[in-house]
């Protein structure tokens, strides 16, 4: 655990701000969450572990790429608009460019037997990833006592994933009755 | 490749973003929605595939939309693409940072919250649901997905290795 009283470094200049995101980018296997904290937290301390965790469930709370929020977020902290902006590019600029040379190779080489074979098998293991990752996070949900967050789980996943409605309607109405159905247990 | 293609893919990953609860995933059944079944960009098998190597490639899992808006319009489709994902959310996380702080315990958040951390979380599992649709070429890549998904949950695995695995297994002509 991280002593949240350690004194935290000094605010990082534009370059190493860019470094820092472009390295959790490229580390960033599966999930860039568990890298951004350990730069930012752990290695560099340029935040203590409770700023991180706030930071952090802003960009939850936010739609969109949550990590893509989080350098916006960070680097706004850290060094105004140019901050914000360096870390955005340093985060997402190498997966951009690796992103281009692999649709540049797919768009001439998809079609070939072998990397067609290679791509099925993955294809099916990444999916299998994705159905374990969402189990892992459903998992605590499902141990609470039963309410109305199951139900609207339970919904999101059917309309979405097996009904195939599309995502708006589906939106349209879970996330205004699941506000009320919590405003009303609050009391 | 025409403007209009590029105002296509810009207005929808924009509105889209603001979709994305929870993360870029939870789109996904949006996105395939669109590209396969509404504008035809891509077949069944191009989304898996895309999706695959987007989730070998190291880097933010909405890095998809790169390769989506590259497949679509070439290099200004994949740019557009990405902007349009990330642009309006990190607008929105620029100016809300700000005064953030002064929401942390206020009633409306923690209902917000409340609603959208159980349908982020039914999302994740539609997206798997229509990952793993995508991905369901042979009865073999059925049970590979079956078997990933069951080793990954039950013990922690640098993915990669999962990755090399099931890659050589599909060369092999198995999948």
């Amino acid at each position: 655990m991280s002593d949240s009283s350690a004194p935290v470094s000094p605010a990082p200049g534009p370059l190493e701000l860019f470094i820092a995101f472009a390295l959790i980018s490229v580390y960033g296997f599966g999930g860039v969450l568990y890298w951004s904290r350990r730069m930012m937290v752990d290695e560099r301390k340029w935040m203590t572990a409770e700023a991180f965790n706030e930071a952090y469930a802003l960009c939850n709370f936010l739609p969109g790429p949550n990590i893509v929020n989080f350098s916006v977020v960070f680097g706004r902290q850290v060094g105004g608009t140019l901050g914000a902006l360096v870390a955005f590019v340093g985060l997402l600029g190498p997966p951009f460019l690796l992103m281009t040379v692999f649709g540049l190779l797919y768009a001439h080489y998809g079609e070939i037997g072998a990397l067609r074979r290679v791509l099925a098998g993955v294809a099916a293991a990444a999916a299998g990833l994705t159905i374990s990752t969402s189990l892992k996070m459903a998992a605590p949900l499902f141990r609470e006592r039963p309410g109305f967050a199951q139900i609207l789980a339970v919904a999101a996943f059917l309309a979405v994933g097996i009904l195939r409605w599309p995502l708006y309607w589906v939106l349209g109405v879970l996330i205004p009755c699941g506000i009320g159905m919590a405003w009303w247990q609050r009391r | 490749m025409n403007a209009g293609t590029l105002l296509t893919l810009a207005g929808y990953f924009a509105l889209l973003s603001l979709f994305a609860i929870g993360g870029a995933n939870a789109a996904l059944p949006e996105m395939h929605r669109l590209a396969v079944e509404v504008m035809h960009w891509m077949s069944e098998r191009q989304f898996a595939d895309m999706f695959a190597i987007a989730q070998m490639t190291p880097g933010p899992n909405v890095i998809v939309v790169t390769l989506i808006g590259y497949h679509v319009a070439g290099l200004a489709g994949a740019l557009v693409a990405t902007l349009a994902m990330c642009g309006p959310t990190c607008l929105f996380a620029f100016f809300l940072g700000r005064v953030w702080d002064r929401f942390k315990d206020a009633p409306w958040r923690v209902a917000v919250q409340a609603a959208l951390v159980p349908i982020s979380i039914g999302l994740l599992g539609a997206s798997a649901a229509v990952v793993a649709n995508a991905a369901a070429r042979s009865e073999l890549a059925v049970a590979l997905t079956a078997l990933t998904a069951l080793v990954t949950y039950a013990v922690k695995l640098n993915p990669l290795w999962i990755f090399a695995g099931a890659a050589l297994l599909g060369l092999a002509g198995l999948i």
